[in-house]
């Protein structure tokens, strides 16, 4: 290519692209599926980033807030966080197994495992209410102390990631259940069961970060 | 041209909702968020054309001022409040629904695809809902006009305490501001959703042979913005659930002990200011690589297509818009001088501000570079392009000033810093804008803009914007602080007052000179010349498609890229341009291939 000063690094051919999660009129061709599966992949990988980005940001106010003030009251934690984490791990694993199962082709044993998950993550959520509940039976609220403002404050914004979490969790259980899960959704497996992986990291970190610094 | 390519293989969606409202296809939520920045624009302009009003004439009774704001502006007197309410919105609004939307929403939308050889983008339903949230931010921030107490005061930045402790600040600043915090949380969630569908896009769906070096470097400038706004964004929205928290929940993250406000002590306790501070420029700094990006892309693609040679040092131009992404996010304390940080830290993010200098004088040397010795078309997107450059260069210097702690003692909260952000990132931006809809405005339309009206738009509005903000610096360095409503009761601004008048008078003939722009726009889609195909002998992919472009873009076709972007004037070619989809020189069905 004489007189050309751009590179000429050729990729490997690719098949045709298309957009993926619907819309936008009709596929363009029969390798559609595995354009779409890489783009839920890293649409998924970039909103990890975004919620990462704004818990670091939640939690450099945390230690900051901690760090610079002196009317920093420890929390005491309610018991039934301990629980709810259990909850969650048992939740991911059960999600893993149901992976599992699918790869190898057991169709009911993802179902049981999969509704197993998603009933788990129900619970963790009924629990993290009862933490609530628990924290302002003992007279502490959102304003009470620093301290409370930030368990509040993150359980909820954890718990808005759950309430997402979950919504993709049914949707896979119900395609499950009554049958259309195809091979065309096992992205939506992937992609859910990813995303709760990591609400359930996110927790663990949350859960050291009360602890270490709470 | 490229080879041919069949048209309409897809049908596009009936009916005038699904087509032109709730629509899914990229080019609709380009126009879609093109408009809406254009509405917004408006919008902000006007504000600003008040302002500069009211600081040469504080005292004006204006009977309409009275209509609109009966208790701000009893008797048609603009009250200090006022001014910095309308302030306050000026600055929201062109920062967030004007410069953010415009280049990234607007043109990226609709030219991202067509230039990477896509139907559309990677997540069309969630492009469709970012659009939409986006509206619906601008319309929660418009209501904080018309509720009681009116728009907020608290500046784009939302400082508090001013911005947390509610009505007691002053008006404005009960639900006024509560709104403006809604909806900069809502439009931080359409950033997001936008910026997840570009960065996918980018990554996944580029057509066979369209490597990484061979985008366009408008693709590259959309990528990267695109990554600023995933990481900004997501902390602004963190930053403003903890503010909002503060002002409706009663929790103290900014709200420091012992405030008294309006002879009343605030509950509050043990927050830091401070910590507002970090949080908001974390995101603030990216910001204005969000807006500036776009711009530098369009930039170089036009003077590459109108100077009809290749970017000069198209690699170096991916690297340097990669590390200034990059060092974007390591220089937010400059805005913080002032704050009483560590000398040391302050020296830290001085020497990190010192270092954007390095990109982006690679990218003006470059932008020089590509010109030298071209065949140079001086159509009016080239002479936007040209004065992008010119802008940048401006503002990119005083902003050298700026960045030594030293000297932003002194200039700190004067007029200098708001000549500086003006012309880099406002002006320069907008003309970024301006090339881009003159440029693509064919492709978009199907019909050509009026180069005449064009050119007398350029040249009184390149005039009009260096005759409002470089005296700016003058009375920065004269002393003259930012946020005054009036300078009448000063003795050393009385002095600087007919500056002031020159400014106004430049900023009401910039501001009248774009009613061409706009007929010229409108016009022009109805009763432009046909537009065809390829109107500049451009290169790149949406060229090869009509004009505008069909509902999949290329017909059902898949191109394949075999050239760089920008193969202009290449010896032995035939023509002075290479489109990316021409076959290779070897291929003797090639119009490149020497016979």
């Amino acid at each position: 290519m004489p007189g050309s000063i751009t590179s000429d690094i050729v990729k490997p051919p690719s098949p045709p692209r298309r957009g993926g999660f619907g819309g936008g009129g009709e596929g363009g061709g029969s390798d559609n599926r595995g354009s779409s599966r890489r783009a839920s992949m890293t649409g998924l990988m970039v909103l990890l980033a975004a919620t990462t980005m704004a818990f670091a940001a939640f939690t450099s106010a945390f230690v900051v807030r901690r760090g610079i003030s002196n009317d920093w009251i420890g929390l005491p934690m309610p018991r039934v966080v301990w629980a709810n984490t259990a909850i969650l791990l048992a939740s991911s694993l059960m999600l893993e197994l149901a992976r599992r199962a699918l790869r190898s082709g057991r169709r009911s044993a993802f179902n049981r495992f999969w509704t197993a998950g998603t009933a788990l993550g129900v619970l963790f959520l009924i629990g993290q209410a009862f933490a609530w509940r628990q924290l302002s039976a003992a007279g502490i609220f959102v304003a009470t102390n620093p301290s409370s403002s930030f368990f509040y404050l993150l359980t909820a914004a954890h718990a808005l990631h759950i309430l997402g979490g979950l919504t993709a969790l049914v949707y896979v259980d119900v395609q499950a259940l009554s049958l259309q899960l195809g091979p065309g959704k096992r992205t939506a497996v992937d992609v859910s069961a990813l995303f709760w992986h990591f609400v359930d990291g996110l927790w663990l970190f949350l859960m050291f970060l009360f602890l270490v610094w709470g | 041209m490229s080879s041919p390519v069949v048209i309409h293989a897809h049908h596009a969606p009936q009916g005038f909702i699904r087509k032109y409202v709730f629509s899914l296809d990229h080019k609709v939520i380009g126009i879609q968020y093109y408009f809406l920045a254009l509405f917004s624009v408006l919008v902000g302009v006007s504000l600003s054309l008040l302002m500069r009003f009211h600081m040469i004439h504080p005292e004006a009774k204006v009977a309409w001022f009275g209509t609109l704001w009966p208790t701000a502006a009893q008797g048609g007197i603009m009250t200090p409040e006022l001014y910095l309410s309308l302030m306050t919105m000026h600055g929201t609004i062109m920062v967030f629904f004007v410069l953010t939307t415009a280049p990234q929403g607007g043109f990226g939308n609709y030219f991202l695809p067509l230039q990477i050889g896509a139907e559309d983008m990677a997540f069309p339903v969630l492009n469709m809902l970012s659009f939409w949230t986006t509206l619906v931010a601008l319309g929660v921030m418009m209501s904080a006009f018309f509720v009681q107490g009116g728009a907020p005061l608290a500046g784009w930045t939302g400082y508090p305490p001013l911005s947390g402790i509610g009505p007691l600040a002053g008006p404005g600043e009960g639900l006024g501001q509560t709104l403006w915090i809604v909806s900069i949380a809502i439009f931080c969630g359409a950033s997001l959703m936008g910026a997840i569908n570009f960065i996918a896009t980018i990554i996944d769906l580029r057509c066979q042979g369209m490597s990484l070096m061979r985008l366009p470097l408008t693709c590259w400038t959309w990528f990267v913005t695109a990554i600023l706004g995933l990481l900004g964004f997501a902390v602004l929205l963190a930053a403003g659930v903890l503010l909002i928290l503060d002002r409706s929940a009663g929790t103290s993250f900014f709200i420091p002990e012992g405030l008294m406000v309006s002879d009343q002590i605030l509950n509050h306790k043990g927050g830091s200011p401070l910590l507002w501070q970090h949080l908001f420029w974390f995101f603030g700094h990216p910001e204005v690589y969000i807006a500036i990006l776009p711009g530098m892309g369009v930039t170089s693609q036009l003077l590459s297509t109108f100077a009809r040679k290749a970017v000069f040092g198209y690699r170096a131009m991916v690297y340097a818009i990669l590390s200034i992404g990059f060092l974007g996010f390591l220089v937010w304390g400059h805005h913080m001088f002032m704050s009483g940080m560590s000398p040391y830290s302050a020296m830290a993010f001085s020497v990190l501000t010192m270092a954007i200098g390095v990109p982006s004088a690679i990218k003006t040397f470059n932008w020089i570079g590509t010109l030298w010795g071209g065949k140079i078309r001086f159509t009016t997107a080239m002479m936007f392009a040209l004065g992008f450059v010119s802008l940048f260069v401006t503002g990119g210097l005083s902003g050298i000033f700026l960045g030594q702690p030293a000297l932003d003692l002194y200039f700190h909260d004067t007029y200098f810093v708001v000549g500086h952000f003006h012309m880099i990132m406002g002006v320069a931006a907008i003309f970024g804008m301006f090339a881009g809809t003159f440029y693509w405005f064919p492709k978009m339309f199907g019909r050509m803009m009026n180069e005449t009206l064009g050119k007398i738009h350029f040249y009184v509005t390149f005039l009009g914007v260096y005759a409002i903000f470089t005296p700016m610096h003058y009375l920065g360095i004269a002393g003259n602080p930012r946020r005054y409503s009036d300078f009448t009761n000063f003795d050393f601004l009385g002095k600087l007052l007919p500056v002031h008048h020159f400014m106004t008078q430049a900023a009401y003939g910039t501001a009248a000179i774009q009613i061409l722009f706009f007929i010229n726009l409108f016009w022009s889609m109805k009763y432009g010349k046909k537009a065809p195909m390829n109107p500049w002998d451009a290169t790149t992919l949406e060229w090869t498609v009509p004009s505008p472009p069909p509902f999949d873009n290329f017909g059902g076709h898949h191109p394949v890229v075999h050239h760089g972007p920008y193969e202009y004037s290449v010896p032995g070619a035939p023509r002075d341009f290479i489109m990316q989809t021409d076959p290779p020189f070897d291929d003797p069905s090639s119009p490149n291939a020497s016979h």
